[in-house]
């Protein structure tokens, strides 16, 4: 202990001495050597941190990248809320929270142990788990063996399930009732997602057989989350008079201040979705790897952006705020499947990519009459699916095992989302009477206007 | 006499109009943000990737009693302040003016603008 302490000293001040150009200088060459020691050194020794220093980081990794992953349902609420009609704002917000803790319950009660069920070695690792609620850890236990804290997993696992359910809300806002969205949420986060988890990180069917590789989840959080938001857009139905006679009918957001904030608190949350998700943080090789994937997932995120203001102002000749939103986000979303093994300039490549297919398919959804509010769809399917397939050229994965996996997932995803959404509107209905989605849902569903007029204000 | 004078304004328009009416004798005015056309009609705008017209534009509305001694100078004053000698400067409607009743004393007409 004592020796590693005195060799941290040493890098310290190798480090001081380097970096004062006039003592450089000087002493140019001995200095060198003392550095080229030292970092023979330095690196076993601080490698070696184990046992209980390696747990406690592991720990804070998924602390910190869980509550940064939490924050990130605040980034859709507020994206969303931006995105939408004043009359509709509050019942946005309403689904934003409630479906956070629906997620939040239901990963609990099923869904993580659904997820990561333990398949038996000859398993086909199809479905599986089915053992009801998570045995929590108790106080003051901690073991050493499995190298991190299982609440702080299960914690982060768990948010990632609410990021899930959030893509959803966005395209089905302003015409959905706030009862059967929440049963359709209730069933994603605690069947669907899961299922989907169990095979890939849960070591199943794609995992095991198919070398699959989504680091993120790209496909697992991302494309479930777009294949279920795709499949409940075309079932409810677009907003009344968005279409008509072959014409789109623009509905402008309310508040543009709000979106922007959302998206940035989303690219934000995005450090702790990706850089945790690297799952340990107590070696030096660890810790770097969580640093490059942050430089990453920045770029691909910045070349979304980029690429979505360049191709806006060259189409339209005007610079689209909303769509250099979506860029950002569509950026993140492709470097999420593996933002770890590109190089910057790939990164920024992959992120570019992903923002130019959101400028081309949002305009290519309205075309079809598919009404994505908040362009969820483009954003977390079009782009997670391009993520998940270029994963084959930078990671170490097959382009067929990628494309196993986005294939099982759109098949699984959509018709078990299909199954549900049908039920519900042939049972409670989704939309509100034309009347109430005329007036806004927030009067009739929520009964709280989000910006009260004049009148109200007394 | 009384005279009702509306004019619909460019919003920016709104300090420099009101500064020139204090400065000749204008004691008060109601302002209201408006939307609407005239020969200007709309503009064409871009939200994701959809074209839309706003046919309606934004401007300001003054509503001002005045006497009717003062009512030219006043329309004089909003006419040269607010043009910028191009389309969608707005217009200047006087309309006669029947009572007026300050509401704190209950003084009526002349005495109550």
């Amino acid at each position: 202990m004592k020796s590693a302490i005195w060799k941290l000293g040493a890098v310290g001040l190798t480090a001081l001495l380097a970096s004062s150009p006039a003592f450089a200088a000087v002493a140019e060459a001995p200095v060198a050597e003392v550095a080229e020691a030292v970092a023979e050194v330095a690196e076993p020794a601080a490698d070696a941190v184990g046992g209980g220093t390696a747990y406690i980081f592991n720990t804070l990794l998924f602390l910190i990248g869980g509550f940064l992953v939490m924050w990130m349902a605040a980034g859709f609420a507020m994206l969303e809320a931006g995105l939408v009609r004043a009359k509709n704002t509050s019942t946005q917000c309403l689904k934003n929270i409630g479906l956070y803790s629906i997620a939040g319950l239901m990963f609990w009660v099923v869904g993580y142990n659904i997820a990561y069920p333990g398949f038996a070695e000859d398993s086909m690792g199809l479905i599986g788990g089915f053992s009801g609620i998570y045995s929590m850890q108790g106080v003051g236990e901690a073991d050493i063996d499995t190298g991190y804290s299982v609440a702080s997993d299960w914690f982060f696992q768990m948010v990632f399930c609410a990021t899930t359910a959030s893509i959803v809300s966005g395209t089905l806002a302003e015409r959905i009732k706030i009862v059967p969205f929440f049963i359709f949420v209730t069933v994603l986060t605690g069947l669907i997602y899961p299922v989907v988890v169990s095979w890939e990180w849960g070591g199943g069917y794609l995992d095991s057989q198919w070398g699959f590789s989504d680091f993120a989840g790209s496909t697992l959080v991302h494309s479930t989350g777009g294949w279920a938001a795709l499949i409940g857009a075309i079932i409810l139905g677009a907003r009344i008079g968005r279409y008509t006679d072959g014409k789109v009918n623009v509905f402008p957001g309310t508040n543009i201040p709000l979106a922007t904030l959302g998206t940035f608190i989303l690219w934000l949350g995005w450090f702790g979705f990706n850089g945790a998700s690297q799952l340990a943080m107590g070696t030096v090789g660890d810790v770097s790897d969580v640093s490059k994937i942050f430089v990453n997932t920045n770029m691909a995120a910045c070349g979304g952006v980029v690429i979505a203001i360049i191709l806006t102002q060259i189409r339209y000749k005007k610079a689209d705020v909303t769509m250099a939103m979506n860029g950002a986000l569509a950026g993140l979303v492709s470097i999420t499947a593996e933002p770890l093994a590109p190089t910057v300039g790939q990164s920024i490549l992959i992120g570019m990519i992903g923002g130019a297919i959101v400028v081309f398919t949002v305009p290519l959804l309205d075309k079809l009459k598919i009404d994505d509010v908040v362009g969820a769809i483009p954003v977390h399917l079009f782009a997670g699916i391009w993520g998940t397939l270029v994963v084959a050229w930078t990671g170490d994965a097959t382009f067929s095992g990628q494309l196993v996996g986005v294939l099982l997932t759109a098949v699984w995803v959509s018709a078990a989302s299909a199954v549900i959404w049908l039920a519900l509107k042939y049972t409670i209905g989704l939309r509100p009477s034309a009347e109430i989605e005329t007036a806004g849902l927030d009067i009739h569903e929520i009964g709280v206007e989000a910006y009260p007029g004049l009148a109200n204000q007394a | 006499m009384m005279k009702f004078v509306i004019a619909i304004i460019k919003p920016f328009k709104l300090d420099e109009v009101r500064e020139a009416l204090a400065g000749i004798g204008v004691a008060g005015m109601t302002v209201s943000e408006v939307k609407g056309f005239g020969r200007q009609k709309g503009q064409t705008e871009i939200y994701r990737g959809a074209e839309y017209s706003v046919n309606m534009l934004p401007k300001v509305k003054l509503e001002i009693a005045v006497s009717a001694e003062l009512m030219p100078k006043v329309v004089e004053t909003i006419q040269t302040t607010a043009s910028t000698q191009s389309i969608g400067d707005g217009k200047i409607f006087v309309l006669d003016l029947e009572s007026t009743t300050r509401i704190r004393t209950g003084e009526t007409d002349e005495t109550a603008l």
